[in-house]
């Protein structure tokens, strides 16, 4: 037996530019345990939804994770309308789940890009993002952030996607998704990419429902789970069938994310061609009372909101367990006899964003 | 299995124009509906402070007595929530993100 030896991996690590931090054991190059701690960037939402309006928030929710911003902002107000009681229209519903595909898009091209990064393919992680850059513009265009949407609000949208900006939009994907799949066929076929992830950090369907995976990480496991299935928005309009593989290894996870980009892709197409005419937004009046459990599926897995209101204008309690936190346990068990050198590859498949995860 | 899958893409980009600017000696193309910095046409203003008392990061600051219109610059997240509350409509917000700020200071109308 080899002497064991702790390294510390995060908070500062050049591959991932988030602050976790765990504890590999390590006895000679294999990792024998992973002790993960957080609490680095802690912001304290919690204490700051007493004291914001209930409208103003989701300025708040949607800066809780900076790529996943829309989706935040999506959940809180889907919570909110849900105690209210409030009806949205049609087109707003539609406007969300285009808005929200298009940020799933954007969001797997940048972990496929940090992917690339981690297991040391430069030029590939450039390319993700050259294309993410496109996918960004649409955002820009239409809902004028690039990462901040801003495009939300209780009771509907903000804005609204004129036809002559939604045809652009359509023209734009059809050049995206011609791009993605070039990007997609180096990350699927590739020989030194299968070296660095077939086989490494495996979780079987067993271990991923016990130990409470989500999204991505779930489904690669052979479990076909799904928030968009509980059909928020307009998905219980679209044909949409949840992506799975049976692999549970890394690249199994890889292979999720990228058929993903596509199946956002054909959604929006979906939702282009039969989103309705008509308002984007119902008045508000009134305060919150009740509380709800707002569940969405986020690129990074489900998410969920807990929102309790007392009938003022603030609420009395607000909670988001965010997709991250429900994949470190995963993350834990697959570092858990890797080797050292797999580790930046491991942390990275469960896709982290920990700064939404400390919220 | 496929080698180097990724040739025809690299041998392609290099014969083709980098996708990236040198900016600052070239600025960014305006993108039409973007949200960037906030102006106001300041003759149009009444001073109602409805900007002000709504404004999320309470970047705004207006005087009603001495009509005045200010703003913090580094506090705007440019959310577009005085846009649309104001009675006047005399806020909008530009597609242009402006210059960097090198002071801390209030700007004032
Ligand atoms: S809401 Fe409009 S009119 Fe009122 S103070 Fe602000 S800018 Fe002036
Ligand atoms: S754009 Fe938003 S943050 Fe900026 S001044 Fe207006 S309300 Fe405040």
């Amino acid at each position: 037996m080899g002497q064991r030896t702790i390294i510390p991996f995060g908070p500062q690590h050049p591959v991932l530019p988030e602050p976790i931090h765990i504890d590999l054991v390590v006895e000679d190059e294999k990792v024998i345990e992973a002790v993960p701690s957080i609490g680095f960037i802690h912001r304290g939402l919690e204490r700051l939804v007493e004291k914001k309006d209930f409208v103003e928030f989701v300025y708040v929710a949607e800066r809780i994770c900076g790529i996943c911003s829309f989706i935040h902002g999506q959940t809180y107000c889907q919570g909110i309308e849900e105690i209210m009681k409030l009806e949205i229209p049609s087109r707003a519903k539609y406007l969300r789940t285009i808005w929200g595909e298009l940020s799933r898009i954007h969001s797997h091209l940048l972990w496929l890009g940090l992917m690339a990064d981690a297991f040391g393919f430069e030029s590939l992680f450039m390319h993700s993002w050259r294309v993410r850059e496109q996918v960004l513009d649409l955002i820009e265009a239409t809902t004028g952030g690039r990462v901040i949407f801003g495009s939300c609000k209780v009771g509907g949208a903000r804005r609204d996607i004129t036809p002559e900006q939604m045809t652009w939009l359509l023209k734009q994907l059809e050049v995206v998704e011609k791009e993605m799949h070039l990007i997609v066929d180096v990350f699927m076929n590739d020989s030194s990419v299968k070296h660095r992830l077939c086989g490494v950090g495996v979780i079987s369907k067993a271990d991923a429902i016990s130990l409470g995976a989500v999204g991505p990480t779930l489904r690669a496991s052979g479990v076909a789970d799904d928030m968009r299935l509980l059909k928020y928005a307009a998905f219980g309009e679209l044909d949409f069938e949840p992506i799975s593989r049976t692999e549970g290894d890394s690249y199994g996870r890889c292979a999720v994310r990228c058929a993903e980009l596509f199946q956002s892709v054909d959604l929006i197409r979906q939702a282009a061609a039969k989103i309705p005419a008509g308002e984007i937004a119902v008045k508000v009046t009134g305060t919150p009372s009740g509380e709800f459990f707002s569940r969405v599926e986020q690129p990074r897995g489900e998410v969920v909101y807990y929102i309790k209101g007392n009938g003022t204008k603030n609420l009395t309690r607000f909670r988001a367990r965010t997709p991250t936190f429900a994949n470190v346990p995963p993350l834990v068990k697959m570092l858990g006899g890797c080797e050292l050198a797999d580790v930046p590859v491991l942390v990275l498949t469960i896709d982290p964003c920990i700064s939404c995860t400390e919220r | 299995m496929a080698f180097f899958q990724m040739k025809k893409m690299i041998l392609a980009w290099t014969f083709r124009k980098p996708v990236t600017t040198s900016y600052p000696f070239e600025p960014r193309k305006i993108c039409p509906g973007s949200r960037g910095r906030l102006d106001v046409k300041i003759s149009e203003c009444i001073f109602c402070t409805i900007c002000d008392k709504r404004c999320p990061t309470q970047a705004l600051d207006v005087d009603k007595v001495n009509k005045k219109w200010r703003i913090d610059r580094l506090r705007c997240i440019s959310c577009g929530y005085c846009v649309e509350v104001c009675p006047k409509k005399c806020l909008l917000l530009t597609g242009d993100h402006g210059i960097p700020t090198v002071t801390k200071e209030m700007e004032t109308f």
